[in-house]
């Protein structure tokens, strides 16, 4: 019986290291396991024992693209377990921040990390000589993106400016102003994003997903809301452990999560968008349209295009939440510690980030557990992984290889969050 | 000429320290930044920054020249300054800090080149460190070589003004350590 193995030794453009083994029997994909061997990084372990005020800043290391969602999920924990209400103004504040975030991430995958699959490119690089006004604009959507995250959150990068109860200093309404002036020019380039990633060719291929993500009474979810999926739940956040259950596996470092009851479940745009597209303003759900996306999209290589619908929405709520800011009596709330325990979940931008923290009287942190999107999407990429290769088993290696690499990056997959990741491996026999 | 004429077509250059001053090491491309404020010639600005390196491409888009100084990583002989022309050649990835945030100073220049938006001639300093922990202070060996690094920008920074707008050839020779 031959045996064939395929490697790429380093999976570019994705967040962190990893492998993927890929074992083909027979002209039958018989197991596709995405391997991440990236060391635990214990983040759960250092803030034990630590107070509930350092929550912000230790978990905004857990990811240079997505702080913010780490610390809206720790400070919305915090308050949620000492009963603090932090009112209007901070909520559109901490709404507007993880704005920035959306439009950074989103375009930085969109534009640099996940379009060059679509063209034929190896990387954003070789793509700019020949797409170069669509590169200018995607460092443009970034750059907007930054500039939130720069002046909510003190930098872009581990932001600083977070903290239980609001934030260290908020800004006045003029300081706004000029970030208003780059959304709507940004809002601008998101169009066009939406209308360029709409041409690409894409492969036929859909999955039988359960999506899972936050619902809110009224508005496409950020930061606050309900657990549901597709399949029927309809939780409040604190019940995460009563659908959801966390494996350990033995490929992988990273914890894998499942739905106890059906297995692998999606979380992210596509499920976001599934969930919510009611919830989108009609200037997005036409641009939808325009693009080819009905209200629920089962393709995961057409994620490109909800991202950058997500961008265009991101860059009108920020308008939105702008025009309706006015500071603030005060930056933050008093925190008054109590022992107890607390849940925070928000929607970072490769979906729901989900946090539970147990507290001394003294706000000394008791235990730690944080859940973040890509260790719940590790599963169904792997399922989806199965599927891909099955679909192109009769193409040349190059080929499967490659496709391969373009659904591992349908996630956006952050391995520096649930840990790393790395290269793909095809064993055949 | 007139030293005003002189000045009027002498050539844009920035200069810019990279990295992150509570990482010990990390931050003496800044530290190289702040050393040199004031010291150099009139119309050369001078940026340090710590955040997103895609970022430096909107920094850079109108200058003619640029020097940049970022930490490298630890090789064994830390302190050591590596002055790369890529002019002449291109910047070995294994020079660069290497990014959780998936483009590192190499792949910042190559796609401004391929977006026609670098400075004509870049000079990268790169000053390697040793300890990139959580607040530590800068290594004595990096830091000695931070000090030199300044001395070797202001003469880097006079050459580059000077060079030929048509050849982009520089005036005044600097050896690289």
């Amino acid at each position: 019986m031959a045996t064939k193995t395929l490697r790429v030794d380093y999976l570019a453009r994705v967040e962190g290291e990893g492998a993927l083994d890929l074992h083909i029997n027979d002209g039958r994909v018989t197991a596709a396991q995405l391997r991440i061997f990236e060391p635990p990084r214990f983040f759960e372990a250092l803030l034990r024992g630590r107070s509930y005020a350092e929550i912000p800043d230790i978990v905004a290391r857990i990811c240079g693209i997505c702080p913010i969602a780490y610390q809206m999920g720790g400070v919305q924990a915090i308050e949620n377990a000492f009963g603090i209400d932090v009112g209007e103004q901070i909520r559109i504040l901490r709404r507007l921040v993880y704005c920035g975030e959306w439009i950074g991430s989103h375009a930085l995958h969109v534009v640099m990390l996940h379009a060059p699959d679509f063209l034929g490119f190896p990387d954003a690089i070789q793509m700019a000589r020949d797409h170069g006004e669509a590169v200018r604009n995607g460092l443009a959507l970034k750059q907007t993106g930054n500039e939130l995250m720069r002046l909510l959150g003190g930098r872009e990068i581990h932001p600083v400016n977070v903290r239980a109860g609001g934030f260290h200093r908020v800004p006045n309404r003029a300081e706004l102003a000029p970030i208003a002036e780059s959304l709507k020019r940004a809002h601008d380039r998101a169009k066009g994003l939406i209308a360029w990633v709409a041409t690409f060719p894409f492969p036929e291929f859909e999955q039988n997903y359960e999506f899972v993500a936050l619902r809110h009474p009224s508005a496409y979810p950020i930061t606050a809301g309900r657990l549901v999926s597709n399949h029927g739940i309809d939780i409040d956040i604190a019940d995460y452990d009563r659908e959801f259950e966390e494996q350990h596996v033995a490929h992988s470092t990273a914890l894998h999560s499942m739905s106890k009851r059906r297995g692998p479940y999606l979380v992210g745009p596509l499920a976001r968008y599934a969930l919510n597209f009611d919830r989108l303003p009609a200037s997005v759900q036409s641009a939808a349209r325009e693009a080819g996306v009905g209200p629920v999209c089962n393709n995961p290589f057409r994620s490109i295009i909800v991202r950058a619908l997500e961008i265009m929405y991101a860059c009108e709520e920020a308008l939105r939440l702008i025009e309706a800011y006015e500071p603030p009596d005060a930056a933050y709330v008093a925190v008054r510690p109590r022992a107890g325990e607390g849940f925070g979940c928000t929607e970072a931008p490769r979906g729901i980030c989900w946090h539970h923290y147990e507290f001394d009287a003294d706000g000394t942190i008791h235990s730690a557990r944080i859940v973040p999107p890509t260790s719940q999407n590790q599963p169904s990429i792997e399922a989806d992984l199965t599927a891909v290769a099955t679909s192109v088993l009769d193409q040349p290696d190059d080929m499967i290889r490659h496709r391969c690499e373009q659904s591992i990056r349908n996630y956006d997959p952050c391995i520096s969050c649930s840990t790393h990741f790395l290269k793909l491996t095809v064993h055949r026999t | 000429m007139t030293a005003a004429c002189a000045d009027a077509i002498s050539r844009r250059v920035l200069v810019i320290g990279f990295g992150n001053p509570d990482r010990g090491d990390d931050g003496v491309g800044v530290l190289v930044a702040q050393n040199l404020q004031g010291r150099l010639l009139t119309g050369v600005t001078i940026l340090s920054r710590t955040g997103d390196p895609l970022s430096l491409i909107d920094d850079w888009t109108d200058f003619d020249a640029l020097v940049c100084i970022d930490a490298a990583a630890p090789m064994g002989t830390p302190g050591r300054i590596h002055r790369i022309d890529l002019a002449s050649r291109d910047l070995p990835r294994d020079l660069t800090l290497t990014s959780s945030h998936a483009f590192g100073l190499a792949e910042v220049i190559a796609l401004a080149r391929a977006l026609e938006r670098a400075p004509r001639n870049i000079i990268v300093y790169a000053i390697e460190g040793h300890c990139f922990d959580n607040s530590a202070v800068l290594t004595p060996a990096v830091a000695v070589a931070a000090a030199e690094t300044a001395e070797r920008i202001i003469a880097e920074v006079g050459a580059l003004r000077e060079r030929s707008w048509a050849t982009g050839e520089i005036a005044v020779e600097i050896k690289s350590q």
